[in-house]
């Protein structure tokens, strides 16, 4: 108490201060904008001009005005005043309401507490600092000083007067300079958003001149005065481009509004385009303005067209693949073969119409088609499923027993089936023809019945063969026999013969030296019958020598000499040899050669005996008449003819090939008129043969025979 | 057989000087019917039955002419001409060689064995002659 009344007397004392003073303050306050100095200040100049011994102002912070902070002392220091503040929005606090009055108010008097404080004062005075004196919702600040005297309070209400306005307009300053800042930050950052955007943004007004363009479109739009004259012209054309888009943009109205846009990039002088996004916003104070945002849909624009590009290749693909399709479909739907083709899983993806025959079942079908179908179908499945889950095979063939829905009866088919694999390697399809191997079977049913057909016809053939064989053998051995009978035979002849000849050798040479006279003279009698031996026993000789001629040529033992010789020389020779029969027959022999007939190189003697005994049998069968022997030449078969022609008893056809045979003659009776071996023309034909001719005749009874010789002028081997 | 051969040398008186004919054949029957027609020709005749025979007179006689049947028992007519032209004494001597087997074979046989000539049988005293005398002119 005593401290207080020490404080209230030097206020007291002070009361008076002189207008300097106050000048002084008014020029301090105004001397500084910062708004702690000039509170600072304020309190300096109470403490010493009015006897203030602490003090404090409180300030509205800056963000929130109506939470007061202390921003100047006097007298007092420490956390305390660091921590104090004081909430306007409190209702109930004296010193709020002490804070929202006009005038300075002291607080702590009339028995009641003054609020705690920084001032530690129980009684001190409170004057609200407003920007004015009126009225105002919140004041922008607090002045708490002690003591409280009258002197004192008048003071603080003058000094609050004149730091109220003026703390008023700092604070407004300081928040003017704040905004402007924050604009400022604000627009910076704005830049940075549209220049980090990669598309070009601008701002124009409504003539095109830009007001705002973020780096992208600087870069499009606007050239530096260091550009070459390259990109400056590539930038004015674009400026051209846009300036025109942005005009039909005006043009058609105030909705926002797309157009493609191309421009150059001035940097490598490629194709852009961009798609134009433009916005008018309308703005009071700046007026009118349009932002244009520039989309780069040149990428987007290959792209779209790659797609539209590779889109029709599909649809194409699509076509070839319905065409291919269309064309699989009658080309699979025309073979007769049943040709399914199945998934990975072994389900049926496509079949022809045979296939369906005997994998669907017609609605109508009965369950016994049915039961046959599924049967039919798991059959098939199993097949395909093996191919599927043999890796490596691509093919598979095997036999599967099927059975016809329509008709109940066994169907055997041979299936293939052969994978269709995709590029990446995997199985995307089973194809699998069946073929119907009924007939097959059949076939092979009927070619096993054949072969056993066959093969028996084979031990047939074979016993058949060994009996042949066997036959042959025998045969063989029979025709050995008969050879070695037939050489026997030969042997036994030519033996014959010389048994024949050497007693015929004796009766002859007896004979003929009886003839002779050798033993005597003979009587005309003993002559005669002499003769008569004389001429049975050459007769006999004939015999003889036919037999022996005949079973030479059978023996081959018949040697051929060839030589070359006149035919007219033989035909003299032949009817010398005769003469003597001739001369006995009466009748008229002649011979009649062709001037052609050329020499001949055959066996001579063969010739010579075959014409002796045609002249002799002509003779012979020739009662009365003449008898011719004419040769000829036929050129075109270089043969020679030489035949014998008669007017005699003639042969009857049914005779003329009998008297060829051996021991023949026309009449073979025992009292036959003609005598003879009948050997004679069976030699003539096989000498014929030797030299590779042929003996003919024409007869007619009663007239006549004309026996020929066709012979090769030459033979044509030794 | 005597009486008919005295009846031929009666019949064809001889001559000291006439040539000397062999007469070989095993068939006594044509040798004495050759010999004699020989004979009653005007020739001696010798005889022989087989081939040593046929030698041993050969040699003994020096005969001008043989005439030789081939098949002759024992040493066959082959075999005595080939011995006789194997000789000097005897190999000028001519050889008509006879035969009953008038097969191809027997001739060339008859040649190669040294045979000057070869007549198949039958052959008439008369042939026989005709043949003896062209040789022995030659």
């Amino acid at each position: 108490m005593n401290r207080n009344a020490a404080l209230r007397t030097v206020a007291r004392r002070r009361a008076k201060v002189d207008a300097s003073d106050r000048l002084k303050l008014a020029e301090a306050l105004l001397g500084t904008d910062d708004l702690a100095t000039c509170a600072q200040r304020a309190l300096d100049w109470l403490g010493r001009s009015a006897g203030v011994t602490r003090g404090l102002c409180l300030v509205g912070s800056p963000d929130t005005p109506t939470v007061l902070e202390p921003i100047a002392t006097l007298g007092v220091r420490g956390p305390r005043v660091q921590s104090f503040t004081l909430d306007l929005e409190a209702q109930d606090d004296p010193l709020v309401a002490a804070s929202i009055g006009l005038g300075a108010s002291v607080l702590g008097q009339n028995g009641r507490p003054a609020p705690r404080t920084p001032l530690e004062s129980g009684r001190f005075i409170a004057a609200p600092l407003h920007a004015r004196q009126t009225l105002e919702e919140y004041p922008v600040g607090l002045l708490l000083v002690a003591p409280s005297d009258p002197d004192v309070e008048a003071e603080a209400k003058w000094v609050a007067g004149l730091l109220g306005p003026r703390l008023t307009a700092l604070r407004a300053a300081q928040r003017r300079l704040e905004g402007e800042r924050r604009i400022l930050r604000e627009r910076t950052l704005l830049y940075n958003i549209i220049n980090a955007v990669s598309d070009p943004i601008l701002l124009t007004d409504t003539e095109g001149r830009i007001t705002v363009a973020n780096a992208r479109a600087e870069a499009l739009l606007s050239a530096g005065e260091d550009e070459s004259e390259g990109r400056r012209r590539a930038i004015a054309l674009n400026n051209m481009l846009f300036s025109s888009a942005l005009t039909r943009r005006a043009i058609e109205g105030a909705e926002p509004w797309r157009h493609e846009l191309l421009l150059v990039d001035p940097v490598d002088g490629s194709d852009l385009l961009f798609e134009l996004l433009s916005t008018v916003t309308v703005d009071p104070r700046e007026g009118t303005g349009i932002v244009s945002i520039l989309r780069n849909v040149t990428d987007l624009r290959r792209a779209t067209q790659e797609i539209e590009e590779n889109y029709r290749k599909l649809r194409l693909a699509e076509a070839d693949a319905r065409a291919e399709r269309d064309r699989l479909d009658l080309i699979i739907d025309s073979v007769a073969d049943p040709i399914l083709v199945t998934d990975p899983n072994a389900n049926i993806v496509m079949m022809n119409a045979p296939a369906e025959r005997l994998f669907t079942a017609d609605p109508a079908a009965g369950a016994e088609a049915r039961r046959t179908v599924q049967a039919n179908d798991a059959h098939f499945s199993s097949f395909v499923s093996n191919l599927f889950f043999e890796p490596g095979a691509m093919r598979r063939s095997g036999s599967i027993g099927l059975v016809d829905p329509r008709t109940g009866a066994p169907l055997p088919v041979e299936a293939i089936s052969g994978k269709i694999v995709s590029e990446h390697g995997e199985v995307t399809a089973i194809v699998t023809i069946l073929h119907d191997r009924t007939e097959e079977l059949e076939r092979a049913r009927l070619y096993e019945q054949l072969k056993r057909a066959s093969s028996e016809l084979e031990q047939k053939v074979r016993e058949a063969t060994a009996e042949l064989t066997r036959q042959n053998e025998l045969l063989r051995r029979s025709h050995f026999e008969i050879e070695q009978a037939s050489a026997a035979k030969s042997q036994f002849l030519a033996n014959m013969s010389h048994e024949f000849r050497t007693p015929l050798n004796a009766i002859l040479g007896y004979t003929s030296m009886l003839l002779k006279g050798v033993t005597g003279e003979l009587t005309p009698h003993q002559r005669r019958n002499l003769e008569r031996v004389d001429s049975n026993a050459h007769h006999l000789l004939a015999i003889i020598n036919d037999i022996l001629d005949i079973s030479r040529i059978e023996a081959g033992k018949m040697p051929l000499t060839l030589t070359q010789f006149d035919l007219k020389d033989l035909v003299a020779e032949v009817l010398a040899e005769v003469e003597p029969i001739i001369s006995r027959s009466q009748l008229a022999v002649t011979s009649h050669l062709a001037g052609d007939v050329p020499l001949l190189k055959t066996d001579r003697q063969k010739i010579k005996q075959i014409v002796i005994n045609f002249l002799t049998n002509a003779i012979k069968f020739t009662p009365q008449g003449s008898v011719e022997v004419r040769a000829g030449y036929m050129l075109d078969m270089d043969h020679i003819a030489i035949s014998v022609a008669d007017t005699g008893i003639g042969i009857s056809p049914e005779d003329r090939e009998r008297i060829f045979e051996d021991f023949r003659q026309a009449d073979n009776s025992p009292t036959r008129e003609y005598t003879g071996a009948g050997l004679g023309l069976a030699i003539c034909r096989r000498l014929a043969g030797m030299l590779d001719g042929a003996i003919t005749l024409e007869s007619e009874v009663g007239r006549g025979s004309t026996f020929t010789l066709s012979v090769p002028r030459e033979v044509k081997r030794a | 057989m005597s009486p008919r051969r005295a009846a031929v040398a009666k019949a064809t008186p001889v001559a000291a000087k006439a040539p000397l004919i062999l007469v070989v054949d095993d068939f006594a029957d044509n040798r004495e019917m050759y010999s004699q027609f020989l004979s009653f020709s005007g020739y001696r005749v010798a005889e022989a039955q087989n081939g040593h025979e046929a030698l041993e007179k050969a040699f003994q006689l020096a005969p001008d002419l043989i005439v030789m049947d081939l098949s002759l028992p024992g040493l066959d007519g082959w075999e005595a001409t080939r011995r006789l032209k194997a000789d000097d004494r005897t190999r000028v001597i001519p050889v008509i060689a006879l035969t009953g087997h008038a097969l191809a074979g027997h001739s060339k046989g008859a040649m190669d064995a040294g045979c000057d000539a070869f007549i198949t049988k039958p052959c008439l005293p008369e042939r026989l002659l005709e043949e003896i005398k062209s040789m022995l002119k030659g």
